[in-house]
């Protein structure tokens, strides 16, 4: 079974001290690089191209396509930056993967901002991941040590700087031009397009802005063509990915897998559902992608799979719930997540959120009115596809998705309370005999 | 050597690429590039909305006014609405709103349900409340009733966000257009966002208030009632008032005004929309200054004096006691006008100086003057029609200001010259000891001088390209340093650029214009030249003109501090402005009779032996022109109760005489003026002034600050403390010579006198240069040190002890 897997981007994870120079070179690392940089930058993007990478931060973009909309003959310096404020709920592949792995990323980096002709890349990192930004920065540093930045690397006379930036703890701040914005040390809101960051991105020059997934996929495309990694996935989905596994699972973490693989085929080689529950309903790319349930289980997760199943392959993190937890709770926390994270730049994303969340906090407490299920769904009606960017789409998925698979239990919340129909602690606690002993602690 | 280059086309300008598209199924064409709301306005479809604003950049932020694109002009349709504000128009568009699209209608009830989600609805007592675009476009395009039952966000209300301006964050709808205005228009983005979601506000960095001289504005563009001012909060309703548009009587931008008044009196002023001068901007000090002419000391009556004590009296009296003083100096009289009279007013001082009193001994300016100047303004100035525009600014090929300093002195030049800058990249240099907030904001480039030292700066200017699109901007104090006008006149000569005179007040390039100058007949007619004359005469209807060029006003009041002059004839002048104050008290003092024109009581009122009350600008017709030489006519605001304007008072005054003015009324002085237009004769020959000598040691240099101490700002207790802080100014190297360090009090001496404040080390700044405003904080220069500029100072660290009282005004 676990033959389905292709452990490709975290074929060293398990190394030890995987994040460490000696370790990566051993096993390869930058041998691709110095092939690159003999390379003409216009066959890498090329190679990217015929590959069909897609962008794996959410949207999917054909990034080799990205990469050729930057115009060469405009004057300014080109920038690559990468996208590294992983903030999707229940997203979890980034993090490890620059935590296990970070020059993996770097040397991506370094072939990627050659095709594109930067000399200066930028990864702008989640603030609170400290541990991963120390092992960026050391792992920046020995890069810089071993000749592999800075000026004319390895006597191949091209220069590349990268800077390790943290952010400061917004969701926003993973839309690209929110990002640069940030990046650029301004307050974190999406900037108007056009003009898009290909012409004029970090300070006004052409941008390319990539998910770390994304170019830590490049070094393998470059080492082992484009026909290989084109061999994997499905039709318009090519290659592998980590799948995040999370929630009532017996066994949570990254797999990665070719695109394509079903739930179910995950689940099986995961350990499946925690003991004795069953899946009810799952996210198949974050909370902004809406949710899908037990019928999905064997809908091909990859960009036209999920589309088909009205939901999107997202950031492939799979956030997984049993029978024993509340939808309209569940529903609540993600819509409450967006409030928080809602920039407060346009109208339906600020005050949309703000309102949801207090209709469904009734909901949630059994104190629904009447037309209040009507009321959410017009609500994520003026919401969609209305705002400024991306991250209101989410917050009126995930409510009309719930409604949509779940509409009887936002009914329930009419008369009774979601603790009593789904008691918490059954969700929360993880071991139910444990209960005896330890109390209801959580 | 500046670069000349005289050969620059510019009259190829490619056609606009006009595009076809259609809006609610109307055929339309529009230059490419046209946004879909603007487009939907020309055709009459008004699309909801309150983020957009012309004359900003696009936000997209309030989503209010999205549209449905039923074909992108490619055959296909948009899959979401879009903000008809953000959109431009390509060929073969077609878009639909709220008019012909559900789903545009939609969209836009929805948007604005969500906006009053979190909006308290207190209309009642909100000052917007009837003027409101929220309440008005909630009615048109907005649900009748809300479906939000539930809690809205509040705020502990309102906050100051600068001593004028104060904040009802529960009101925002998080628009953006006073955080972008400030930013991109005023250049001083002293507010922004702060927080995020529902709790995102408006706010102003911790230690740095939101210190803008246009600040006012962003009240007038506040979509709801969020930002409102400490001057007329919660002071009128909307459809109390009535509003009158008029003409900024402060300086010499001409801003177009709206004046807005209840019964008898104004409780608010907003800038008006001219495009073609101040585009929908004015100035704080346009906007709130207007209360200083309702403090007690207004002169309603006049008055003469009695035994040493001046006591009211009937028009009648105090006209005949004035003729009587008048004719027993016969045309030995100086007449000092100030530059603040409409223009009319200064033809009636101009026409009764050399009909009725047969004098030339006229002049308007309030503060220093020199012969150069007099001898520039005839040449270049006076008389000549509009030639430079605002523009024309912003075409201009480049500008140079000499001794200018737009944002204190003509702050509406500033935004102009900031916006060709922003937009059009435009190279701007200016002469002047450091480079100012203002040069910062407009991106000029600084000509370092030391005061005195201009001429031979212009002269000597390397890698200033100056061309025949170049404007020259010279400010008023381009007298105080001699030789400089000369050698401006002398460039634009070279180059063919073109020179403007920006004086500081409005009255002034009218009282040129009039003839309040000793030298010039009205149109710029030199007094000298006998077809000058005839023409005058002629208009005037009067054989014979004084022949002799007259006093300035220095020279006037020095021949009446010695007796020479018998009498005078003082309108709104204030004599701390002049350069000898204390001279100037002699002068009036020692004359045998002085007959003052006042609006409130002043220093030459308290020193004259008549004084008659006249209208203050809002209780009269009239015109200023402007820099640029444009005309502003503006009507009555209030009528004048028991006062009279300068022109009827000087028409009545000339009967007592028993002469004819010839003109009573503003219509027949506007009339009479304009027959003085055109002038083809000789003018008076150009400046020619030598540079002086460089000075030793430190040397004083000034200007005065847009809200300062002038007389015009009184009463106006909230404008006045969004003043900036009154400081000395010195570069690094003048510092450690005197070792000063930043925020230390320092006592700045001169021969005459001194003043004391913190210094501020200025980087940039030239050598040896001390500065310090002109009349900020009680401290007037004239005064306390006996000049404004050019003398030889000294600087020492203040005492320890007046740290506390500090020197904010």
């Amino acid at each position: 079974m676990t033959d389905m897997l292709t452990p490709v981007l975290s074929a060293n994870w398990d190394q030890d001290r995987s994040w460490t120079l000696p370790v990566y070179e051993r096993t390869g690392g930058y041998q691709t690089m110095r092939k690159a940089l003999g390379m003409q930058p216009a066959d890498i993007v090329t190679m990217v191209k015929d590959a069909n990478l897609r962008g794996r931060g959410g949207a999917g973009f054909p990034t080799g396509m990205k990469w050729s909309f930057v115009p060469q003959d405009n004057p300014n310096p080109k920038y690559l930056v990468v996208n590294a404020d992983e903030a999707e709920p229940g997203t979890c592949k980034d993090i490890p993967l620059m935590m296990a792995d970070p020059h993996l990323l770097i040397e991506g980096m370094i072939i990627s901002s050659f095709a594109i002709n930067s000399h200066n890349a930028f990864i702008y990192i989640r603030g609170e991941v400290l541990h991963v930004i120390r092992r960026l920065q050391a792992a920046v540093r020995e890069a810089y040590r071993a000749g592999y930045l800075g000026k004319n690397i390895l006597g191949t006379g091209y220069d590349l700087d990268i800077v390790v930036h943290s952010g400061a703890g917004a969701y926003i701040c993973g839309e690209e031009t929110a990002l640069l914005d940030s990046l650029e040390g301004r307050r974190g809101q999406p900037r108007l397009k056009p003009p898009f960051p290909a012409v004029a991105g970090l300070y006004a020059s052409p941008t390319v802005v990539n998910n770390v997934e994304s170019i830590a996929s490049v070094p393998a495309i470059v080492r082992n063509g484009s026909d290989w990694f084109a061999s994997m996935g499905t039709e318009n989905s090519k290659g592998f990915t980590l799948y995040s596994l999370s929630g009532h699972v017996s066994n949570p973490g990254q797999f990665e897998a070719p695109l394509g693989i079903t739930l179910r085929e995950l689940l099986d080689i995961s350990g499946g559902m925690r003991h004795g529950h069953e899946l009810k309903f799952w996210t198949p790319g974050g909370s902004s992608l809406g949710i899908l349930t037990a019928e999905h289980l064997d809908v091909p997760m990859d960009y036209d799979g999920l589309a088909k199943a009205g939901a999107a392959l997202g950031t492939k993190a799979l956030q997984l719930f049993d029978e024993t937890t509340s939808v309209v709770r569940a529903c609540l926390r993600w819509v409450e997540f967006y409030k928080h994270e809602s920039c407060g730049k346009c109208t339906p994303c600020r005050e949309g959120s703000w309102w949801l969340v207090q209709v469904l906090m009734r909901l949630e407490a059994g104190r629904g009115e009447e037309g209040d299920i009507e009321k959410l769904l017009d609500i994520s009606d003026n919401i969609a596809g209305r705002s400024f960017c991306a991250l209101a789409d989410g917050t009126a998925t995930i409510v009309q998705s719930s409604i949509k698979h779940f509409r009887e239990e936002f009914e329930a919340g009419m008369t009774t309370p979601a603790w009593e129909l789904f008691p918490y602690a059954k969700s929360a606690l993880w071991n139910e005999s444990a209960t005896s002993t330890t109390g209801a602690s959580a | 050597m500046t670069a000349i280059d005289k050969g620059t086309d510019k009259s190829v300008v490619p056609a606009e690429k006009q595009v076809q598209i259609s809006i609610d199924d109307v055929e339309m064409n529009v230059p490419e590039g046209t946004l879909i709301i603007r487009a939907a306005e020309d055709i009459g479809i008004p699309i909801p909305r309150f983020c957009d604003h012309p004359l900003l950049d696009p936000a997209g932020a309030c989503r209010q006014c999205l549209v449905d694109v039923v074909d992108d002009g490619r055959g296909r349709p948009m899959p979401k609405p879009q903000t008809s504000c953000t959109l431009t128009a390509m060929p073969g568009m077609k878009v639909r709103t709220q008019r012909t699209s559900p789903v545009a209608d939609k969209a836009q009830h929805g948007m604005m349900e969500f906006l009053l989600v979190n909006h308290p609805l207190d209309c009642p007592i909100c000052d917007k409340g009837g003027e409101c675009p929220l309440q008005n476009q909630a009615m048109s395009n907005g649900r009748a009733e809300s479906r939000f039952t539930d809690v809205k966000r509040t705020f502990p209300k309102p906050i100051h966000i600068s001593a004028q301006v104060l904040l009802d964050r529960e009101r925002c709808i998080m628009c953006q257009r006073c955080t972008r205005f400030s930013e991109q228009i005023a250049g001083d983005p002293f507010i922004d966002l702060a927080e995020r979601g529902a709790v995102q506000q408006v706010a102003i960095y911790a230690n740095e208030p939101f210190e803008s001289y246009f600040s006012g504005n962003t009240i007038q563009i506040c979509p709801v009632g969020a930002l409102t001012s400490e001057a007329y909060r919660f002071r009128a309703r909307p459809f109390d008032l009535v509003s009158v548009p008029s003409v900024c009587e402060h300086c010499a931008s001409g801003c177009a005004l709206r004046v807005d008044y209840r019964r008898t009196t104004v409780m608010r002023r907003l800038a008006g929309p001219d495009m073609a001068v101040n585009e929908e901007w004015n100035c704080d000090k346009g906007r709130f200054a207007f209360v200083s002419g309702r403090g007690d000391d207004r002169v309603r009556h006049p008055l003469v004096r009695e035994n040493g004590v001046l006591r009211e009296a009937s028009w009648a009296e105090a006209l005949d006691v004035a003729a009587r003083g008048l004719a027993e100096a016969g045309s030995s009289v100086g007449v000092l006008t100030g530059g603040r009279l409409t223009n009319e007013n200064a033809y009636g001082y101009a026409k009764f100086a050399r009909v009725v009193l047969g004098t030339n001994d006229i002049d308007f300016r309030a503060r220093p003057s020199s012969l150069e100047e007099s001898a520039f303004l005839a040449t270049h100035v006076a008389g000549k029609p509009m030639d430079v525009t605002y523009e024309d600014l912003e075409n201009a090929s480049s500008v140079l200001l000499v001794n200018f300093e737009p944002e204190e002195e003509s702050p509406i030049v500033f935004l102009r010259l900031r916006k060709a800058w922003r937009k059009k990249k435009l190279k701007i240099w200016t002469v002047a000891p450091f480079r100012s907030a203002g040069a910062d904001k407009m991106g000029a480039t600084l000509l370092r001088t030391v005061p005195g030292t201009a001429a031979k700066v212009l002269a000597e200017m390397e890698d200033v390209h100056v061309d025949g699109d170049t404007v020259i901007m010279v400010g008023e104090r381009a007298l105080e340093d001699p030789g400089a006008l000369t050698e401006v006149a002398a460039l634009a000569e070279r180059t063919g650029a073109r020179v403007v005179w920006v004086p500081r007040r409005a009255g002034e390039r009218g009282a040129l214009d009039a003839g309040c100058l000793p030298n010039l007949l009205p149109g710029g007619r030199p007094v000298a030249e006998a077809g000058a004359r005839v023409d005058a005469g002629a208009v005037w209807e009067v054989p014979n003109l004084p022949a002799e060029p007259g006093r300035d006003t220095d020279q006037i009041l020095v021949a009446a501090a010695e007796g020479t002059l018998r009498a005078l004839v003082v309108a709104g002048v204030e004599l701390a402005d002049l350069t000898d104050p204390a001279g100037a008290r002699t002068a009036l003092e020692n004359t045998g009779f002085v007959v003052s024109f006042e609006t409130r009581f002043s220093e030459a009122a308290s020193r004259a032996d008549v004084v008659f009350p006249v209208a203050l600008v809002e209780e009269q017709a009239g015109s200023f022109t402007n820099w640029e030489g444009r005309h502003r006519p503006f009507k009555a605001v209030l009528p004048a109760k028991t006062v009279m304007t300068d022109l009827r008072a000087l028409a009545a005054l000339a009967d007592a005489l028993g002469k004819d003015l010839g003109v009573r009324t503003t219509k027949q002085a506007a009339a009479e003026l304009a027959e003085f237009a055109g002038w083809t004769g000789e003018r008076v020959a150009g400046p020619a002034a030598d540079p002086v000598p460089d000075t030793e040691g430190l040397v004083l240099a000034s200007w005065r600050m847009l809200i300062d101490d002038s007389r015009g700002n009184d009463g106006e207790v909230a404008l006045l403390a969004t003043g900036r802080r009154p400081v000395v100014r010195v570069g690094y190297e003048t510092a450690e010579g005197l070792g000063v360090a930043d925020g230390d009090r320092v006592t700045v001496a001169s021969a005459a006198g001194s003043v004391t404040m913190p210094v501020t080390i200025t980087p940039g700044m030239a050598e040896n240069v001390v500065w310090l405003p002109r009349s900020s904080a009680g401290q007037r220069l004239a005064e306390e040190l006996g000049a404004v500029g050019g003398v030889a100072v000294s600087v020492t660290k203040a005492a320890d002890e007046s740290n506390t009282s500090g020197g904010v005004a």
